[in-house]
């Protein structure tokens, strides 16, 4: 499996559980989990599929959450790169 | 350093709070009431002569050598049966007593063999000792009539003679030297709870048999050791012993297997360990042990144990011996070049579950103030880490909420996913013991373990869910329990959001949450799910204890939240007797999960966002911290597999062997340009490593361990590290090679900036538990005892959370291809990947991983018991031996991963809780036919392994 597609099943999956959860508090549930959790470069992949592929297997709780969900910063350039 | 010897009062301690005044020999003394004359005795510090009588175990009353003269009363009643009474004058030395005791010891020695000088027990025998208290000097029945003690009588063969009994590979049981006192048969039932030993025969003809007339190592025994403990002669002693001699110092430490934390005496004669006892005053075991840390440290001194450091530029290449300083510049030249030129979160490290609090956290110190990034996790994130996530939310803290003891106090209990005869034995016989005084059980597993059905042991209910379903099974209880009528509603109003109950009561009331409903995809008949519901609300004190079965699931977190959820709508915490309870796989979870192993939070569990926390660590450390979180163990692989990971330095763990889906962890360790591994062996991990860093065993450092009941656990050091350095010296060498500036000349001054820094152990230290001996975090200003239970004046997060608990099945699932689920687990004698236990005589118990089929699914396919079975999944194939068995359900299979060559790994996926990726080991669909031999995966890696394990210069160490 590819990495993209570990990530969309595992953004997914945080959705499944806050769909069960008070529809008030849902989306801000997935975001405050993907914030605690997920490493920059994990979020950056995710912002990459919403941005420029659609949001592409997402599920809707998830793009709900979006904009919720802190952007990282731009990745770091390795100093052998600069 | 003398050698610990423990007072032995003859009979255990009554709990009594009512207290009672007698006089012994003309000293005044009191006693809580239910205490035995002859405890009393001792506690003023009179030693009546005892033979059968031992505080591990109950009054027995058989050898009649502890007689004593009470005024008022008739006769010479033993002082161990007879319990105080008030005003009671009591005289333990008469003329008479003298003279019945004399008799008594004469007539016990006279079929004793008088071998006393070459004896094992020679210095740590009671009988000798009873002889000389007693003032015996004669034997005036000679030693040629009837006997249990020579071969040979008259040159005729002596019937009553049994040889010894050597078939255990960790003690000896010699008849001869017997003198059938049953304190071994007392110890295994009582103790233990296990019931293999067994007086047979009557009178003169009465021995002690093991099993039905069996040998030890085949019949039940699990090698508990207590019953070796307990014997007052050379009749059951450690190998060990009769091989060294007796110990002559001794030092009280702490086991480094599983999550019980078991404290023992490392008994010593110089530097060599001669034998492992458990020590009264553990406050995890009081005095029980299990065949791993009573007997299993001979991994200590293997000859496979890697003793140099070592490098190579490929892992194709033979490993090349190099000094300490040479392998610490490699490491850093190579971490400096890939952070050059891949970037500064390209490297991270795991932290071990195995090591000590103090080595771990400087571990995920060097990652944060010395990586520059938060890439630390720690193997808690493959068992325990939806612990941390499920209990953080509902109750606000990750950790069970009360000591071992608790138990003692408990009506009902549910165990689900947990199997503590295998995985947690010390407990497991806590348990058992409670339960034979009357506790009732729930059992919530696949399989028929151990607690189902044991002797004097039965579950009231054992609810064998499919592999998968927990949620919907804890739901359902809660449904029976709301929609019944059987909330504490008092409780919960006064220690819950009351709205949030509503919201969740309403959920699990809908019907589909019925047990009816959920029968029809969970197995679980309605009828003994509302049994088992009713009983845990109304029984009395309830508690719940689980394992991996609950958090190696998709919806992991989910069932820990919903175990919370069961335990406040119960009002089943905050007191003794109740809460719950994670039992944690290895010896150090807890602890590792303490120390900020995880790349999100710091000690103590603060998030790395929360910059009052950060703040604390950047100016004690002189850095700034990432404020992001890092990678988890799965997403490392992930990223390395995707080329943005590329170095890793593991401490102690095995991931390949350990961690899901071998195949996936093969190729992202393969990925990497520098794996350092930090072990005793060349474990399955180091097959891809560059360079090798030989670690010490817990009885060469100084540390803490933290168990599973939150008990910070002192770990003493016995012997000189045999590669030269504490593991903690090594970690601290590698962040000096990297210019940070430590300087810890001792682990306690580690635990000393852990105090420091973490509000949660403000007041740990070593010189404080030298003098409490353990302590249980939180333990600061406001708990300076420590905290046996949690929570109980409300919740650390304030009010206790319900939330919605949605059942969600598995992706992996069954369907014609692989029709079978496939769950795993563990054995009493192997310790997770083996790497311990397998270089130990424990084999002779568990020589490889059996695959459990039932007899249907066998037949089905042509399966013999014991034949090579071909075992294949989506993620992989290998093959390993059948043992057919109705412990399992139709449908379902069960395999343990403790020997590498099993590759059980192989086979589980890689699904992963949805909140911690905790991955789902518990469920795997799979396809079982007959196999001829090992799979081409099995081969291939045999061979890839044997390379990899090459050094130079010296010949193949043959595995």
């Amino acid at each position: 499996m590819s990495e993209g597609n570990r990530l969309v099943r595992e953004a997914n999956q945080i959705a499944t559980f806050f769909h069960s959860q008070p529809r008030s508090g849902a989306a801000s549930g997935v975001a405050t989990h993907i914030n605690k959790f997920w490493e920059p470069r994990m979020r950056r992949q995710l912002f990459d599929i919403v941005d420029n592929r659609g949001g592409e297997g997402l599920d809707w709780l998830v793009m709900e959450a979006v904009p919720m969900i802190r952007r990282p910063p731009p990745p770091e350039v390795p100093p052998a790169a600069r | 350093m003398p050698l610990i010897s423990e007072i032995d009062y003859g009979t255990p301690a009554s709990r009594s709070e009512k207290m009672v005044t007698l006089t012994i020999d003309g000293n005044e003394i009191t006693v809580p009431e239910g205490t035995s004359i002859m405890r009393a005795s001792m506690e003023a510090g009179i030693e009546v002569p005892k033979l059968c009588a031992t505080d591990m175990v109950d009054a027995f009353g058989s050898c009649r050598l502890c007689l004593v003269e009470i005024e008022g009363r008739n006769g010479t009643p033993a002082s161990c049966t007879t319990p105080v009474a008030p005003g009671l004058v009591v005289h333990t030395q008469t003329s008479r007593l003298k003279q019945i005791r004399k008799g008594v010891m004469e007539l016990y020695i006279s079929d004793h063999p008088l071998d006393c000088l070459t004896c094992a027990a020679n210095g740590d025998c009671e009988l000798q000792d009873m002889a000389g208290a007693v003032g015996l000097r004669d034997v005036r029945y000679g030693y040629d009539g009837e006997n249990h003690v020579k071969p040979r009588n008259n040159g005729e063969i002596n019937a009553r003679w049994t040889p010894k009994d050597e078939s255990n590979p960790y003690f000896t049981y010699d008849p001869s030297k017997c003198i059938v006192c049953s304190r071994c048969v007392r110890a295994c039932e009582e103790v233990q709870g296990t019931f293999a030993l067994t007086i047979e025969g009557r009178g003169f003809d009465s021995f002690v048999s093991a099993g039905m007339h069996e040998n030890f190592l085949e019949s039940e025994c699990v090698s508990c050791g207590a019953c070796v403990q307990a014997c007052p002669t050379a009749t059951l002693t450690e190998k060990s012993v009769i091989e060294i001699g007796q110990p002559e110092h001794s030092v009280i430490t702490t086991c480094a297997y599983c999550g019980v934390g078991c404290n023992f005496k490392a008994e010593m004669r110089g530097e060599e360990l001669v034998r492992m006892v458990p020590w009264k005053d553990g406050k995890a075991n009081h005095g029980h042990s299990c065949v791993k840390g009573r007997f299993a440290y001979g991994y200590s001194t293997h000859r496979e144990r890697i003793l140099n450091p070592m490098i190579r530029e490929k892992t194709s290449d033979p490993w090349r011996e190099v000094t300490w300083e040479e392998a610490y510049a490699h490491v850093v030249s190579e971490f400096r070049r890939i952070q050059y030129q891949y970037g500064r979160d390209s490297i991270g490290a795991l932290t071990s579950s195995r090591c000590t609090n103090e080595e771990t956290y400087i571990v995920q110190k060097l990652v944060r103030a010395g990586f520059g990034n938060n890439n630390v996790d720690t193997c808690a994130r493959v068992c325990h880490s939806p612990t941390g996530y499920g209990l953080g939310q509902t109750f606000g803290t990750s950790a069970g909420t009360q000591d071992f003891d608790s138990v003692e106090h408990t009506d009902v209990i549910i165990i689900i996913g947990a199997n503590p005869s295998d995985a947690h034995p010390v407990f497991a016989s806590r348990m058992k013991k409670r339960l034979r005084e009357g506790a009732k059980l729930i059992v919530i597993d696949p399989r028929r373990t151990e607690l189902v059905s044991a002797p004097h042991v039965k579950a009231a209910f054992h609810l064998p869910l499919k592999p998968g379903t927990n949620v919907a099974i804890l739901t359902a209880l809660a449904h029976v329990i709301v929609t019944e009528g059987l909330c504490d509603e008092a409780f919960i109003r006064e220690r819950c959001d009351w709205s949030e109950f509503e919201d969740w009561a309403a959920f699990v009331a809908e019907p589909r949450h019925s047990p009816e409903e959920t029968e029809a995809f969970t197995g679980v008949p309605a009828e003994a799910l509302r049994g088992a519901a009713r009983l845990f609300a109304t029984g009395g004190n309830g508690s719940i204890y689980y394992g991996l079965g609950v958090t190696e699931h998709s919806q992991g977190s989910t069932a820990v939240i919903a175990i919370a959820n069961l335990a406040m709508v119960t009002g089943n915490i905050g007191r003794t007797g109740v809460g719950v309870n994670p039992l944690r796989g290895q010896n150090n979870v807890q602890g590792s999960c303490d120390m900020g192993s995880f790349p999100h939070e710091l000690p103590g569990y603060r998030h790395i966002s929360d910059e009052s926390t950060r703040d604390i660590y950047e100016k004690m450390w002189g850095v700034t911290l990432n404020p992001e979180p890092g990678l988890r163990v799965n997403n490392m692989l992930d990223a390395a597999v995707d080329g943005s990971f590329k170095a890793l330095y593991v401490q102690g763990e095995d991931i390949l062997q350990s961690d899901p889906d071998t195949r996936h962890v093969a190729a992202g360790l393969s990925s990497m340009e520098c794996v350092v591994v930090q072990d005793l062996f060349l474990n399955e991990t180091a097959n891809y490593a560059h360079v090798f860093l030989p670690g010490s065993t817990f009885l060469e450092k100084d540390g803490t361990f933290t168990n599973a009941e939150r008990r910070i656990n002192r770990v003493r050091r016995v012997m000189t590290p045999r590669n030269g350095y504490a593991d903690w010296e090594v970690t601290q060498n590698l962040a000096r090679a990297m210019g940070l500036d430590w300087n810890y000349t001792h682990p306690s001054e580690i635990m000393d900036e852990i105090a420091a820094t973490t509000p949660s152990f403000a007041l740990v230290s070593y010189d404080y538990l030298d003098k409490v001996g353990s302590i249980q975090w939180p333990c600061n200003e406001q708990h300076p005892l420590g905290s046996p239970i949690m929570h109980v004046d409300g919740f650390v997060r304030g009010k206790g959370k319900f939330i919605r608990t949605e059942y969600v099945a598995t992706d992996e699932k069954t369907g014609p291809r692989f029709p079978l689920l496939l769950t795993t687990g563990r054995i009493l004698s192997q310790y997770n990947v083996g790497a311990q236990t397998r270089r130990t005589d424990n084999v002779a118990w568990h020589a490889e991983d059996r695959l459990e089929i039932h007899p249907h699914d066998a037949e089905n396919r042509g399966i013999r018991d014991g034949d090579w079975v071909r075992l294949a999944s989506r993620a992989g194939e290998t093959t390993l031996r059948a043992l057919v068995t109705d412990r399992v359900a139709p449908g379902v299979v069960y395999t343990t991963f403790h020997h590498p060559g099993t590759q059980a790994n192989v086979i589980t996926t890689d699904f992963a809780d949805w909140a911690t990726s905790c991955p789902e080991y518990k469920v795997t669909a799979v396809q079982i036919s007959p196999s001829n031999g090992p799979s081409e995966w099995q081969v291939e890696y045999d061979e890839v392994a044997r390379r990899a394990r090459r050094i130079a210069g010296k010949m193949e160490a043959a595995e």
